[in-house]
């Protein structure tokens, strides 16, 4: 009963050029020699040397890097466990709170996450004296807190469709809660812990506005640092970043597909 | 029934390892919300922090609070802040129709293609999403210019002889919450329409109705919880958005996220920041609950 329906497929086509024409367009411009953004001044690598003389940048993105490491794994490691209570504990005291918790940073306007974790930190420093100065440490609490979330997102689907008879039949040969939970339900939570970890990375990389309220003075993202920039304009330099953070997630994904896939050949996502 | 007991050691240790999480959120999650609440009713005083203390502290503990509802009545009776909100919800709900307008056709064909396809087609929506959303909103900066790709193009073409005014006004932003929340519109619809019954309009189609009759009177009825959920996630984010407004809108494009922004770091004046936080805050409260009862419905149905 299939039948061609040319209107259809013209506005499928249109989304996806939406959705990849803008990408494109930056990467073909990095490499432009003008300075003049549209106009064509022949092939150049001039706006990535560049991009390595700026220290400023340099340090930005090795912040950037540093914070997103290390918010990606506590929030894997914290995002799981939360996964993990909310489907295996049935009584599990608190639950509504918790669910609701690790769900409304999915939805929540980033500006009044920015704007109340910057009030707490504040509050905190003129109540316990920490953090006096708001920097790396405040921004990595705010990213592991928000990126939890997605984490607790992609655990909670997998362990849905997660056979749990391994673990039953661990148990009953005598083994540790703890030995079971590493040798027997981390590998096979494996794909999802990976993922989440991938996610909660580039959500701290590639944030903005939480970044921004919680940081101090000296501490500078590379977000912060790009959005300066491009305030004022196209530069061709961010031209250059970009594409190499495309080409960065590229690999990653293609990694995490390889990795997921290994593990599941059916694998629906 | 050592099963039983052996699970119940196991879950018992995840009992108290999820205390720590637990603990995370209700320090950086939930009080964060409670002091807020409390900034919004401090008087603005020239100081770092630039408000005045909640609690009295005396020799008795709390001597009184102090709270005053004048940034709230500042916000009220200064009309300003009334057109900003209005401005921002009325701009996110064009946004999230202009998304639906285009993401349901894309979820409806996609869910409609044999599985091998309908996985690429999908990967493909998902895809952009890793690369940063500030990039690829200042991609459309290049693309929108007077002297911009577009217009070039045009111009090169014949269509028009002098460029469009594209960026910075209201049209830039529609574009950009439109092309950045289009994969949070596509994938609850997506995952609604994926598994609906067939049967239902091969029977339609059976009894002779036309493929537009069959599409109104049961996909469209049928799918209207992906519809729901998936206008939910763009509208919420886009009414506080503030990087597609503050790249690509015009000076007179007054979303609450930007003029919050300018309030914190221009004005410096943080109780009337936090009160304006606290109103947009009331007035999403509704679709955020409104989304954590759809998402834990869904819980619901696989567990």
């Amino acid at each position: 009963m299939r039948q061609r329906a040319p209107m259809l497929v013209s506005i499928v086509a249109f989304g996806y050029a939406l959705l990849y024409v803008p990408i494109v367009s930056v990467v073909i411009y990095s490499f432009n020699d003008s300075r003049l953004v549209t106009l064509w001044g022949g092939f150049s690598l001039r706006w990535y040397a560049s991009l390595l003389e700026d220290d400023k940048l340099l340090e930005a993105a090795l912040l950037s890097l540093r914070i997103a490491v290390v918010s990606a794994t506590f929030a894997t490691a914290l995002g799981a466990i939360v996964a993990l209570a909310l489907h295996r504990v049935a009584r599990l005291r608190g639950r509504v709170l918790l669910s609701g918790m690790v769900t409304a940073p999915l939805v929540m306007p980033e500006i009044i996450t920015g704007v109340s974790l910057l009030f707490l930190f504040i509050s905190m420093a003129n109540l316990v004296g920490w953090p006096m100065n708001r920097g790396a440490a405040t921004i990595t609490i705010a990213h592991i807190t928000f990126s939890m979330a997605y984490v607790v997102v992609v655990v909670r689907s997998r362990l849905a469709n997660m056979d749990e008879s391994l673990e039953e039949a661990a148990m009953d040969l005598g083994g540790r809660p703890l030995a079971v939970f590493f040798d027997v339900t981390v590998p096979m939570l494996l794909p999802a812990l990976v993922s989440g970890w991938l996610l909660a990375f580039t959500l701290s990389l590639d944030d903005l506005v939480i970044s921004s309220f919680v940081s101090g003075p000296g501490a500078t993202t590379l977000p912060m640092f790009i959005f300066a920039k491009v305030r004022l304009g196209v530069t061709p330099d961010i031209n250059a970043i970009t594409t190499i953070i495309i080409a960065l997630v590229a690999v990653a994904v293609a990694t995490a597909s390889i990795v997921t896939n290994r593990r599941r050949p059916d694998a629906a996502q | 029934m050592s099963t039983e007991t052996n699970g119940d050691r196991s879950l018992r240790w995840l009992k108290r390892a999820v205390a720590v999480p637990y603990f995370w959120l209700l320090l950086f999650f939930l009080a964060p919300f409670l002091i807020i609440l409390k900034i919004s009713v401090a008087d603005p005083i020239v100081a770092q922090p630039p408000f005045t203390p909640f609690f009295e502290w005396g020799a008795e503990g709390i001597e009184g609070i102090r709270a005053t509802f004048a940034n709230f009545a500042f916000l009220f009776q200064d009309g300003y802040y009334g057109i900003i909100y209005a401005a921002s919800l009325k701009m996110a709900a064009i946004g999230t129709l202009l998304c639906l307008l285009l993401g349901y056709p894309m979820a409806y064909y996609i869910a409609r293609q044999p599985a091998q396809r309908r996985h690429l087609l999908l990967l493909a929506v998902i895809l952009p999403f890793w690369i940063s959303f500030l990039l690829r909103v200042y991609a459309w900066i290049g693309l929108l210019n007077t002297r911009g790709v577009i217009n070039e193009f045009l111009i090169w073409t014949g269509v028009i002889d002098r460029p469009l005014a594209m960026l910075y006004n209201d049209f830039a932003v529609y574009l950009g919450i439109v092309y950045s929340y289009l994969p949070f519109m596509i994938l609850p619809l997506y995952a609604n329409l994926e598994r609906m019954d067939l049967d239902l309009l091969d029977a339609a189609a059976d009894l002779g109705a036309r493929r537009w009759r069959a599409f109104v009177d049961i996909t469209l009825p049928l799918s209207v919880p992906g519809i729901i959920g998936g206008c939910l996630l763009v509208f919420i984010p886009a009414v506080g958005e503030f990087t597609i407004p503050a790249l690509l809108g015009g000076a007179d494009t007054l979303m609450i996220g930007r003029v919050l922004w300018d309030e914190f770091f221009v004005n410096r004046d943080w109780p009337v920041a936090s009160a304006v936080s606290v109103v947009l805050l009331l007035l999403l409260i509704a679709p955020i609950m409104w989304f954590q009862r759809l998402q834990s419905r869904e819980h619901e149905a696989v567990r």
